[in-house]
């Protein structure tokens, strides 16, 4: 095709209509029939430019809004294991907008490089590395030895074969991760634990070994709670195993080898602004409400999820829709008087002796001025009445 | 000259707040008060109390000292208290304690070197330019919090000691009390220079202001009494604070004065700190709220102005209007969908003022003429000075001689006025729309229930608000800005919000699906849904099918392609406005629906569009109520056959999870990935119930007449689904709560009537039976279970939603499309370079994109 038409109408036409064009007019078009397809475009899309001075704004809030009372307050979406309830519907949209850093449900979808089809054995091996094991999930008994301060742990085969491990590996990776005490090898593959007593500590300092053992993340990730392999298929009927969790760690699971960097993601938005940058915490924003309003059947258009996710990462860091995050920013006094905690506002006011610029709705409201917005916005200056006769 | 022809009579540019000093206080005071009495035994103001005369007056036979002014003339003002020994500030003292903390208790510098004082207040403007005002008071306090640490003044050598607050207004020093003249003289010492540091302005707050010597009392007019039908006065809450103040402060004066003891003094001040302080708040955690003697807490200052009933939400942000009106609405599907039928009782009370002019000046004398109890009259005169003449028998007359061009005369409303039309909850645009006024008998507002979507109303007893534009700038907005027709597309998905429905629906459904008419008939047809017009349309033979009936109402060169619901016709063909196959049903007439509506309004624009869906409704009416359409139990009714059919679907669902139950139990369940053992069961007899289910859904549809009423409405999804139909006819199936069935209740079982342990689909909330057969006791309890969660859920959701909206649009309601198509905040901030990417209007698109495809069509043919 030729493209040098195409970079014509660069700066006339949005890059997006542009490559729909290039895809749908691909079948022996006349240059001058694609001149004139593109030119209708460019018509097309004046006539439905947003007007100057479009109150936008609002009409993202109350696109978001009003569906938002139909969405149902069903908490959790039950996925068929206990462990692997995500939070859906409002809840999580609020959860979203709040921008709250402790997530009711955090997860992670891990896609793994290796597209093949793995066997159910391979993709639990992986499932094990990803999953955080504490110690205590392995072992079936602690038996304390006041006397001899020894702490002796049987452990639980079914498990250790779950975890692919053997005791002189878990001894190992315990030597490896802890120093409180020394490990060795018992009989019938017991794990015998001594503990090097001061004299002034009671028998107590045993039991809180114990406990500090058993929290001992001995392989996995730290915060992953649960691991489920999934089967998705794409749109081309491709298989492919995909690993989602509960809990959240995407800095230490992306430097797995296994793992497919460009697509593993975790629904936590902070992480994802830490590990990833802003940017990407705003595509996850975007994502993430998009998923929600689908997940309940409700058609928003994608731009105002993107007006919101672009507001709440204005300044580089993630700001909720809160009174302590976008609301408290840069606005009139009264403005901000008007959503929460005003004598407060009032009081810092006075203080700095601020000026209140009215440059908001609410205080043209307020005040019975026009608002800035819309037909708010031309100015008609009075001169006086030109009476002719005179 | 006539006020209301001035365009902007006044402007406020900005608002600017200062901290009033001492002088101010007594600079803008009328009076020193000095008594705590209000009235003489006459009843009169005393002078010097706390109702003088020269802060206003509320009485209306009394004029203000001051200026003279009657009440509504005055706006009142301010007196002034002389406080015998200084107080705090409540809702200042954190900044107090700060001040406190950050400079030197003998020399009052800050406690920072020169050098470094500097470099801070170079970042304070910084970030003052760049930031917000509270981002400034953040770094700000960051700072302060590390000077209360310091130990020595870097300035004079002094050694500093730990301040502390014991709230909400005792200051300790080492766990001394320090007195507030005490903390005043500390205060003074700061220089100005040093008060930037704590972003302090010291032209507008120097911070000895924030002990308060001179007490401000605010004008009569915002504290009004009110008279009782006894005769006797209820004074406002300030009042009585004020009052006490007073009392107290003249107490501490004389005290003072005869010499007593300090503990007296000290106690009495302790006192007036206590009722300044409950003056500015009340409801703060130490302090018991000073109450009446009722035991009501007293509404002072702050519980005025904050909260949803508080001065800003409620009656600043919130406003009230004339020239409105509410009652019930009705449906009337011949009136216009942009038009609203107003009560005749109704339209004579709302006006419309019009000016007169020459050549309007016998049109207006008429509706003077004819009065404000003869329709169409009116109720006032307008004279150009703004004086209102009310329309009288008696004045009548010689109003209508009076009247000359200037005049303006307030009529009743009549057919074609402009009028916005609003239900609330107010969630979107489309709550509120303008519609054209048509005047009809009886006393409810009617509506054409295509406009019910958009408003989400029903006739269950809903009331909605009228609203009469009174300028003509306003009538203008609201004609091209707010009218019905412009908003049948949708800002939040770019697809038509109103559409044809229910009765609508159903009846094109039958019309275009089934029949066949003699041409009389056909003409008949149309000329009850006031079709007339479109007879000439009609083909001339004698046999007419619902079709070509239908396709009367296209225009003649719309061509579409699209597909309908009903599963057995395969697609709708329009060709050069015939409807040559496919049905007419939700999915091409209904609201939200995204094709042939939004189609039609591409092409042939708002107006035509609003008059088709109009047309289509009322012809959609006609053929209902031409050949009658009404639900029968007996659609419900299956045949023996089927009925065993369900029986036998349900025994098998029954048997199979009684197999995997048992496998269960030996163990010999397949465990599914990262799920228990009783997890995998559960999920197993979820699935195997849903399958029950919707092969009873199958059996269902395969089985029942697709003519009778029930299942026309549930095909042509005017109302209802198939699954309704199931749950009546066969089964009404799984109640689950939290996406489980249900569980617990007592211990292992949902009822006392089950077994431990009972896993079985009627134990956990499976019901057998339909809603016509009815439920069982059990089944009845299950239900209302659900039911019961269902209900919660909604009376939760309400306000949580509700909430988020309002965060929502006070964190976006600024943001508009800049003249550079950029997005800006109200500080021209800039959010997005581009809205949306791409510049467009969501409402202007065709669902959110511009039709490509129909581009390159319409350019390939031209050249063809």
């Amino acid at each position: 095709m030729d493209n040098a038409i195409f970079s014509e109408y660069e700066g006339l036409l949005p890059k997006k209509l542009i490559e729909e064009i290039k895809q749908k007019a691909q079948k022996g078009i006349s240059k001058k029939q694609l001149k004139a397809i593109l030119d209708d475009c460019v018509e097309e899309v004046k006539k439905a430019s947003a007007q100057s001075g479009e109150a936008i704004g609002l009409v993202t809030a109350e696109s978001i809004s009003e569906p938002a009372t139909q969405m149902t307050l069903d908490t959790f979406h039950y996925a068929g294991v206990s462990e692997m309830n995500v939070t859906v519907g409002l809840p999580r949209l609020i959860e979203i907008f709040d921008a709250r850093k402790n997530l009711k449900t955090p997860s992670m979808e891990i896609y793994l490089k290796d597209k093949k089809k793995l066997s159910n054995k391979e993709v639990e091996r992986i499932a094990a590395k990803i999953k955080a094991l504490r110690f205590g999930d392995i072992v079936q008994e602690f038996k304390i030895d006041i006397a001899n301060y020894k702490i002796t742990a049987s452990l639980n085969k079914e498990e250790l074969d779950n975890a692919d491990m053997t005791a002189s590996d878990v001894i190992a990776l315990l030597r490896k991760k802890t120093k409180i005490a020394k490990f060795s090898k018992g009989k019938n593959d017991e794990i015998i634990v001594d503990v090097e007593m001061k004299k002034d500590k009671g028998p107590n300092e045993l039991f809180r070994i114990r406990e500090r053992l058993e929290e001992l993340i001995i392989a996995g990730i730290k915060g992953i709670k649960h691991v489920l392999p999934v089967v998705r298929q794409d749109e081309d009927g491709n298989k492919e195993v995909v690993m989602l969790t509960s809990g959240s760690n995407l800095k230490e699971v992306l430097k797995f080898d296994f793992v497919d960097k460009t697509r593993t993601i975790s629904n936590d938005i902070f992480e994802v602004e830490a590990v990833l940058g802003i940017e990407a915490a705003r595509q996850k924003i975007i994502d993430e409400v998009k998923g929600v309003l689908d997940e309940q059947g409700i058609d928003i258009d994608i731009r105002h999820i993107m007006l919101v996710a672009d507001t709440m990462c204005l300044t580089g860091e993630i700001r909720g829709i809160t009174r302590y995050g976008i609301i408290k920013g840069k606005q009139g006094v009264l403005a901000s008087a008007s959503f929460e905690t005003p004598i407060r506002h009032f009081t810092n006011a006075t203080l700095s002796g601020a000026k209140d610029h009215l440059s908001s709705v609410i205080e043209n409201v307020m005040l019975n001025q026009p608002a800035p917005v819309g037909t708010g916005l031309p100015k008609v200056r009075y001169v006086g009445i030109i009476n002719k006769e005179e | 000259m006539d006020i209301d022809s001035i365009p902007v009579y006044k402007l406020i540019d900005w608002i600017s707040f200062e901290v009033l000093s001492p002088k101010t206080i007594q600079d803008i005071a009328a009076v020193k008060v000095v008594t705590p009495e209000l009235y003489d035994k006459e009843g009169y103001p005393v002078d010097g109390g706390l109702m003088d005369t020269r802060m206003g007056v509320i009485d209306p036979g009394l004029r203000c000292k001051t200026c003279g002014g009657r009440i509504h003339e005055c706006p009142g003002h301010f007196g002034y208290i002389s406080l015998a020994r200084p107080v705090i500030h409540v809702l200042y003292a954190r900044i107090i304690l700060e001040l406190l903390r950050g400079t030197c208790r003998s020399c009052g510098r800050v406690l920072v070197s020169d050098d470094k004082k500097n470099s801070i207040l170079k970042e304070i403007k910084k970030i003052n330019e760049e930031g917000s005002r509270d981002d400034v008071i953040s770094y700000i306090s960051g700072i302060i919090s590390k000077l209360k640490n310091s130990k020595k003044c870097p300035h004079c050598n002094a050694e500093q000691k730990k301040i502390t607050l014991e709230k909400p207004t005792t200051v300790l020093e080492d766990d001394k009390r320090i007195t507030p003249i005490e903390v005043r003289t500390r205060l003074e010492k700061i220089p100005d220079d040093d008060l930037r540091l704590f972003g302090l302005n010291p032209k507008t707050a120097r911070p000895e202001w924030l002990v308060i010597t001179l007490f401000p009392v605010p004008p009569v007019a915002m504290r009004p009494s009110i008279s009782l039908q006894t005769g006797e006065r209820s004074e406002d809450d300030l009042t009585h604070k004020l009052g006490d103040i007073v009392r107290i402060n003249q107490r501490l004066f004389e005290n003072i004065n005869a010499g007593a003891p300090e503990i007296i003094i000290e106690d009495l001040w302790d006192l007036l700190q206590y009722h300044v302080t409950t003056y500015f708040d009340n409801r703060i955690s130490q302090v018991p709220p000073a109450r009446h003697r009722s035991g009501q807490p007293l509404t002072t200052l702050t519980e005025r102005i904050v909260s949803k009933e508080g001065r800003i939400r409620y009656n600043l942000a919130g406003k009230r209007t004339n020239f409105s009106s509410r009652t019930v609405i009705s449906p009337d599907p011949m009136i216009k969908p942009d038009e609203v039928g107003v009560p005749k009782v109704i339209a004579m009370v709302l006006t419309v003022s019009e000016r007169v002019r020459e050549w309007n000046m016998d049109y207006l004398k008429g509706f003077v003429e004819r009065g404000p109890n003869k329709y169409p009259g009116a109720n006032y005169v307008v004279r150009p000075d703004g004086r209102r003449k009310k329309i009288t028998d008696e004045t009548r007359e010689q109003l209508l001689e009076e009247i000359q061009p200037g005049y303006k005369v307030e009529r009743h409303l009549i057919d074609g006025d402009i009028a916005l039309f609003n239900r609330q909850p107010s969630l979107h645009r489309m709550s509120m729309m303008a519609h054209r006024v048509r005047v009809l008998p009886y006393r409810t507002f009617r509506l054409n229930p295509i406009v019910c979507f958009p408003y989400n109303a029903d006739f269950d007893g809903d009331e909605m608000n009228l609203h009469i534009p009174q300028t003509e700038e306003a009538r203008a907005e609201a004609e091209r800005l707010m009218i019905v027709t412009k908003q049948i597309v949708s800002p939040r998905h770019g697809f038509s919000i109103m559409g044809v429905l229910q009765d609508g629906i159903s009846g094109n459904y039958i019309l275009t699906k089934l029949m066949n008419l003699p041409r009389k008939e056909a003409i008949a047809l149309l000329g009850s849904a006031s079709l007339l017009d479109y007879v000439d349309k009609l083909p001339k033979k004698e046999m007419i099918s619902g079709k070509e009936i239908f396709s009367v109402l296209l225009p003649d060169d719309f061509n579409f392609r699209g597909s309908c619901r009903d599963p057995d016709e395969s697609e709708v063909i329009i060709e050069n406005g015939k409807l040559i196959a496919g049905v007419m049903d939700k999915k091409n007439l209904g609201e939200e629906s995204e094709l042939m509506i939004r189609e039609i309004n591409k092409h042939y624009g708002d107006e035509f569009t609003m008059e088709f869906i109009g047309n289509a409704l009322r012809l959609g009416d006609a053929v209902l109520m031409k050949y009658g359409f009404s639900v029968y139990v007996s659609d419900s009714d299956l045949p023996e056959k089927v009925e065993a059919l369900i029986n036998e679907e349900l025994e098998k669902a029954k048997q199979d999870v009684d197999i995997l139950i048992e496998k269960y139990r030996n163990k010999e369940l397949e465990r599914l990935p990262g799920a228990t053992l009783l997890e995998s069961l559960e999920t197993k007899i979820v699935e195997r119930l849903n399958k029950a289910r919707n092969n009873l859904g199958n059996i269902v549809n395969r089985n029942s007449d697709k003519l009778t009423p029930s299942l026309i409405m549930a095909r042509s999804g005017a109302r209802g689904n198939l699954l309704n139909l199931t749950q009546i006819t066969a089964c009404i199936g799984q109640q689950s709560l939290r996406g489980k069935r249900i569980e617990g209740g007592y211990k292992g079982r949902t009822l006392s009537s089950f077994k431990r342990n009972d896993l079985s689909p009627s134990a956990r909330g499976f019901i057998e039976s339909g809603f016509k057969e009815g439920m069982k006791p059990y089944e009845f309890f299950f239900a209302s279970m659900t039911g019961r969660d269902s209900l919660m859920d909604t009376a939760l959701r309400t306000p949580k939603s509700g909430y988020l909206y309002r965060r929502l649009s006070n964190a976006l309601q600024d943001l508009k499309v800049a003249d550079d198509t950029s997005v800006r905040d109200g500080n021209g901030n800039i959010v997005q370079f581009n809205y949306g990417d791409d510049g467009l209007d969501v409402s202007k698109t065709e669902g959110g994109r511009i039709n490509v495809d129909y581009i390159i069509a319409k350019n390939l043919e031209k050249v063809d």
